[in-house]
């Protein structure tokens, strides 16, 4: 009964892994900073969970005695929460300059475009990719 | 109270804030000189904070300030021991140096609309960076590191090769699971001890050391550092990260970022969990050792193959990690004291040759080794200052990398692991073969077909330059005032006396 009764705990690491798989596994740069979020969320919920006083109320104090939640916690992810929206805004400002640079957002689409596949002479590539880099550099402005 | 004991009362927040602050200054200022001269005399001042600070404890003293009032452990405490002061030093140092050096070369690679918010965020990780080597708070350090670590997302995003997106891209989501593994292990830490404070945790953790929360909370802490401080295999954002940003971010990245990280990790292991725990419970160091000699080993050969010397300098970054956690894991004074001083000595010598890359660049638009041939003899000084601080990355007598090497040495004879020996000293001759590949390609070369002459980089990029190339050599004659100060640093970590 008590592993049923930790369920909250047994949620948050269902999220944490299905999070992580998503970042490791998908290959669209969108779905990884999805995955992200859901592994972020789950840390949201360890701390959310830990800081739960049984037959605790909202930690707002109107009379001394009562029993509250420790409110601690709360404060910390509220800015854990600030930290994670910064992250996911800032990660899909890149995704859309990625777009823009490269016109897709699947990984192996990029990595094909800037590594070009066995075929092509490696010496050649090597030699032009300076020009190429600056080049790219320039079309981006 | 007058308004001079009231800075030197409030210095240790100061760092911190003061960057902090005048970070959103730059975008007020707008485009133009005002903002890079705004953020040189903050990364000054700083500089000026740092050394003061470092005065204050260099006898030992352990400086503690309560923020806004609040007495720890409820309120965030800023520490400053010997060991932080000198990782602020070397920060502050290389900010102010990497800074004055910014006007140029940012002029020449980051379009002059984009150039007010490129100093806001070189500041704001500079703060971050700061903060987390002084506060004395878990959580906080979490705050300080996602702070400078989404700035350096974004500077490096700012690089002009579209590869410097996808590095960014990739940074990202490894910096954010790394530091919301971290974030992780601290929570489980709050669960058993319900404080964040680390001087309150340190107290605490030992009576509980036996719980499986606390051997798992130390487990996710170190996955997270590791992956920060680019630890072996972890390292895979690295590369590219450095490669493709900005010169200036490349230099001021390599030489203060995976320091930070490496000293957080190091707080974490004997402030906060105490040598006995991570070494004497969890055997840390038999992960850290073979990873460290595996980072050594690997990243150094992969470096002599690489076209690109900015690449071929970020692989030698992985490496010379490596030389730190190898310290790290040798669990006694003279390795930790190596892995000190080349925490400090790293950042001197990788500041000088990523700076010098950067003068390069600022001339010839490349850093590709076929571009850069016979580049010595139209570029005397800029390559000559490579050189010192090739010869420093090697470990010659006379440079600062022969100093932390010797260390090194020393500390792997105290334990008898003589393969270890062998290793660095092997892997010191693979760095004589990177760096002479540049030195060969530079001096001994003739320039390529088709090149337009170039003349030596502007006296604003040298003296930046040589001011590091000449710290590597100064501090590697005059040696005792730092191996003095890592020395002692190490000493009170260990609690084994001055």
């Amino acid at each position: 009964m008590e592993l049923l009764g930790q369920y909250n705990y047994w949620v948050v690491f269902f999220l944490m892994m299905t999070g992580f798989y998503v970042v490791i596994a998908r290959g669209n740069l969108v779905a990884k900073i999805v995955g992200l979020n859901i592994f972020q969320t789950s840390v949201f919920l360890l701390y959310i969970s830990m800081g739960k006083v049984s037959g605790g109320t909202a930690p707002i104090v109107a009379d001394p005695g009562s029993l509250y939640s420790n409110p601690l916690p709360h404060v910390l992810i509220l800015t854990a929460i600030v930290v994670g929206v910064a992250t996911t805004a800032l990660g899909l400002a890149l995704v859309v300059r990625i777009k823009e640079a490269y016109g897709t957002v699947e990984e192996d689409e990029i990595y094909a475009q800037d590594d070009p596949p066995h075929g092509s002479a490696p010496a050649l590539a090597q030699g032009s990719e300076t020009a190429t880099a600056d080049s790219a550099g320039e079309a981006r402005r | 109270m007058s308004l001079g004991t009231a800075i030197a009362q409030n210095l240790p927040a100061l760092q911190v804030v003061l960057p902090l602050l005048a970070a959103p200054v730059c975008l007020l200022l707008g485009r133009g000189r005002a903002a890079w001269a705004w953020a040189t005399l903050v990364a000054w001042l700083g500089l000026l904070i740092s050394l003061a600070l470092l005065l204050q404890v260099s006898d030992g003293s352990v400086l503690r300030y309560a923020f806004g009032g609040w007495a720890a452990p409820w309120g965030i405490e800023y520490v400053v021991d010997r060991l932080a002061a000198m990782v602020l030093l070397i920060v502050s140092l290389i900010g102010a140096l990497v800074l004055s050096y910014a006007r140029h070369s940012v002029d020449a690679e980051i379009d002059a609309d984009r150039q007010p918010l490129f100093y806001t965020l070189l500041l704001l990780c500079l703060a971050g960076l700061l903060g987390i080597v002084i506060t004395g708070d878990a959580f906080n350090l979490f705050v300080l590191l996602e702070v400078s670590s989404l700035s350096t997302y974004a500077l490096i995003s700012l690089g002009r090769n579209r590869r410097a997106l996808t590095a960014a891209y990739q940074y990202l989501v490894m910096g954010t699971i790394g530091a919301t593994f971290y974030i992780i292990g601290v929570g489980l830490l709050y669960m058993v001890t319900g404080t964040l404070n680390m001087a309150d945790l340190a107290q605490r953790l030992p009576e509980l050391a036996h719980l499986r929360t606390v051997k798992t909370a130390f487990a996710f802490i170190s996955v997270g550092l590791a992956l920060k401080l680019a630890m072996f295999p972890l390292h895979l954002w690295l590369p590219n990260a450095y490669t493709y940003a900005p010169s200036v971010v490349s230099a001021f990245l390599a030489a203060t970022a995976t320091k930070v990280a490496l000293y957080a990790m190091i707080r974490m292991f004997y402030t906060v969990f105490g040598a006995p725990f991570s070494f004497g419970t969890m055997h840390v160091e038999w992960l850290i050792l073979p990873l460290a000699a595996a980072a050594i080993f690997i990243a150094s050969v992969v470096a002599v193959f690489q076209h690109d010397i900015k690449r071929m300098l970020a692989y030698s970054s992985v490496a010379q990690i490596g030389y730190m956690l190898l310290g790290l894991g040798m669990v006694n004074l003279t390795g930790l004291t190596a892995s000190l001083l080349h925490l400090f000595n790293h950042a001197l010598m990788k500041g000088a040759l990523f700076l010098a890359l950067g003068a390069v660049v600022y001339r010839i638009g490349s850093t590709n080794i076929e571009r850069m041939g016979g580049i010595a003899r139209e570029m005397p000084w800029t390559m000559a200052a490579f050189v010192v601080g090739g010869l420093s990355l090697i470990g010659v007598p006379l440079t600062v990398g022969f100093v932390s090497k010797w260390y090194l040495l020393l500390g792997a004879m105290e334990n008898g692991w003589w393969p270890l020996v062998i290793l660095i000293l092997a892997t010191s001759l693979i760095a004589v073969v990177y760096v002479w590949r540049v030195v060969e390609a530079a001096y001994f070369r003739a320039r390529p077909a088709g090149s337009a002459p170039v003349s030596e980089a502007p006296l604003t990029l040298l003296v930046p330059i040589w001011l590091l190339a000449l710290a590597n050599v100064y501090l590697g004659i005059h040696t005792r005032p730092l191996i003095g100060l890592a020395g002692s640093a190490a000493a009170d970590l260990l609690g084994v006396g001055p």
